[in-house]
């Protein structure tokens, strides 16, 4: 971690509640085994991402990264914890300064087909939110969304055109520009080359280097693709169901995993083309979020699982400088 | 390989694509690929054109006492009248121009329809896009309304109505905007409850736009396919139902005559053989909710978003 932290997660929870119906609750009086269904999809979440970092979020299908980018980038509230940014509790500001740190979070989308709204035009997609918040005059409008749009490689002829009109990587840039369209400082990428031609993902890729480089943003960088995470991030942190489980240095990450989940992750990721390596899969199922192993996540599928992991979550603790796990085996036998 | 040279490449992918054809031109080409619905869609404009302009364009004024003579009444199609005049569809039971009436009706008739079903449209589209963007309670509590008045026949919904405000221009709006609220309430919300889980909404509320801006800038606009389709298949149904309760004799007022009450002056004679009076109001307000059905359903293949993309 290099300077002061921009982005700071304390103990963040998210719960999704489904309720009952109706009916639902009817059949549970009457003694159906039908009953509140709650997700829990984070659980007590510290992070921190400092100033012109990339951090790296990676973790198998449903383990909640999408969830915890969402909240970050204020789309979600959590149930539970704190945002700092810069230092300040989100919850705590007035609704001007809300907004204002609203605008300094941005996010970039999986999907480049659901993410831009079909019926506007890019010059709207890109221009709304700009010209709405203030952030440019209408004198200057027309000239500041061609810088926005030519920083991310479109020509400013497209303005006019509608998002069918344009391909996935394209309209993956479309995405980009909208989020620096409001001058942001954070920006989550959920995926954000997930769903591309494989040739597509380096050229956004590159652009992501380059756009931090050229206005020195700080990424949270979420994907399930170790060799995408280990060439654009910084610092690694490894999910498992709804809880952070390990964090290091990229480096140390790949060359000296800790947890056992994080080992099982990487093992035998090909070394020298680790680009577009899923993960292997790894043995056993991935636990219902709906009624998470008690004790550590992972003791169903650990292979080093002991008794005390049953019964006992292991808290994140740091392993080595600037490492932390969560794995009841560091406790030293 | 670097972020600049490799633009080229991407952007050479897709210039075939489309040139810059909008949304709007692609689904007019669509639209009018069809015979029946172009000739539908000429037909419902010339009904449209004859409701606007009745007044200057009726033969005759058929409500103003001075120009309608007693002795001219129920002549039979294309007779000749007291003052010369031919009555190409004949005359009814107070001497007035069948033709002219028919004029006048439609304008009654149509702007009765559209006004009910703008109104409906405005107020169920919003009820129905709160309820899908707020979600929880208050969509519980709106569907549970919806559902309740739709579980009702319009019919019986708007008989009651009727009796309890007495007849009006604006009673029958009120009667006919309530049985069709809900229709829209339930579209829009259904098409809203898909499209608010889509990414580009939450990209507009990470832009912190504010929630009204987002509803009817954003997540409206994506609504509106569906919602064509209904306003044409409720404004035809509202101009029917109108009819309908016209008939009956609790709709419009004497005053001003829809088709439904021309239908019901002339059914008193249509078994003294003189159909005319009758049929003529009858096949006008055929014609018109064919029309207007035949756009509808040409809008809804064209508009049907699972055709599309
Ligand atoms: N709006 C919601 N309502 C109910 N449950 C939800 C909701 N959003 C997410 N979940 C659940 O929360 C859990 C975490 O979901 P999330 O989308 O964050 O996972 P993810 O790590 O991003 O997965 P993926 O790699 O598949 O994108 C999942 O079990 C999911 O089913
Ligand atoms: S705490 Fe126990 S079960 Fe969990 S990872 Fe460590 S050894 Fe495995
Ligand atoms: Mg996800």
């Amino acid at each position: 971690m290099s300077g002061p932290a921009l982005v700071e997660l304390q103990g963040l929870s998210k719960r999704f509640v489904k309720s009952l119906d109706l009916a639902g609750k009817l059949a549970s009086k009457l003694g159906s085994s039908i009953r509140e269904e709650t997700v829990y999809a984070l659980d007590g979440v510290d992070m921190t991402v400092a100033k012109g970092e990339v951090v790296g979020l990676v973790g198998e299908s449903g383990c909640g990264k999408s969830t915890l980018g969402r909240i970050v980038a204020g789309i979600l509230k959590p149930s539970d914890g704190r945002i700092l940014y810069d230092g300040r509790d989100v919850s705590s500001l007035t609704p001007a300064e809300a907004k204002a740190v609203a605008l300094k979070v941005q996010m970039i989308f999986q999907d480049p087909f659901a993410s831009l709204n079909p019926r506007m035009r890019v010059r709207d997609i890109v221009g709304e939110a700009p010209l709405v918040h203030g952030l440019v005059s209408r004198g200057e409008f027309e000239s500041y969304l061609d810088d926005v749009l030519a920083r991310c490689g479109l020509d400013a002829s497209y303005k006019r055109r509608f998002p069918h009109q344009f391909s996935g990587g394209q309209r993956q840039r479309i995405g980009i520009a909208r989020a620096l369209a409001v001058k942001p400082d954070f920006i989550v990428c959920d995926e954000a080359v997930a769903a591309l031609d494989v040739s597509i993902q380096a050229q956004i890729l590159n652009l992501f280097i380059k756009l931090r480089e050229d206005l020195g943003l700080t990424y949270l960088f979420i994907s399930h693709d170790l060799g995408v995470v280990e060439h654009i991030s910084d610092r690694v942190y490894i999910m498992y169901l709804g809880r952070i489980v390990e964090t290091a240095s990229t480096e140390d990450m790949f060359a000296a995993p800790n947890h056992p989940y994080t080992r099982a992750l990487l093992r035998e990721v090909p070394r020298l083309e680790t680009r577009h390596s899923d993960f292997l899969p790894i043995e056993g199922e991935i636990p219902s979020p709906l009624d998470p192993p008690r004790g550590c996540h992972f003791h169903p599928r650990c292979p080093h699982a002991m008794q005390r992991c049953r019964e006992e979550a292991p808290r994140l603790r740091e392993v080595a400088a600037g490492r932390l796990s969560a794995c009841h085996l560091n406790d030293g036998i | 390989m670097t972020a600049l040279a490799d633009h080229g490449a991407d952007h050479g992918a897709e210039q075939g694509v489309g040139q810059a054809d909008s949304p709007l031109r692609r689904f007019l080409a669509d639209f009018f690929e069809s015979r029946v619905a172009t000739v539908a869609f000429a037909a419902l404009l010339g009904i449209v054109f004859i409701a606007l302009f009745a007044p200057w364009i009726s033969p005759t004024n058929p409500y103003d006492l001075a120009t309608v003579d007693i002795l001219d009444n129920r002549l039979p199609p294309g007779s000749e009248g007291f003052t010369g005049m031919t009555f190409w569809l004949g005359t009814d039971g107070a001497g007035r121009d069948i033709l002219s009436a028919i004029f006048y009706g439609l304008r009654t008739s149509l702007s009765v329809g559209v006004m009910s079903g703008l109104i409906a449209m405005v107020m169920g589209s919003s009820i129905g896009l709160v309820a899908a963007y707020f979600g929880g309670r208050t969509d519980t509590l709106i569907m549970r309304i919806v559902d309740v008045q739709l579980s009702f026949p319009a019919i019986l919904v708007a008989l009651v109505l009727l009796a309890l405000l007495g007849k009006g221009v604006d009673k029958i709006i009120v009667a006919l905007v309530a049985v069709q609220w809900a229709y829209y309430a339930r579209t829009v919300r259904a098409s809203a409850l898909v499209e608010r889980r889509k990414e580009y909404v939450e990209a507009a509320t990470c832009l912190a736009l504010d929630h009204r801006r987002i509803l009817f800038r954003h997540v409206l606009p994506n609504c509106l396919p569906p919602l064509i389709v209904v306003v044409t298949v409720q404004t035809a149904h509202a101009i029917s139902l109108e009819a309908t309760l016209s008939f009956l004799g609790i709709g419009l007022p004497v005053t001003e005559p829809s088709l439904g009450l021309l239908i019901a002056n002339g059914f008193e004679y249509m078994l003294s053989q003189k159909y005319w009076i009758s049929i003529f109001p009858g096949v006008a307000l055929l014609i018109t909710i064919v029309t207007i059905n035949l756009v509808g359903d040409q809008l809804r293949d064209v508009l049907n978003p699972r055709l599309q993309r």
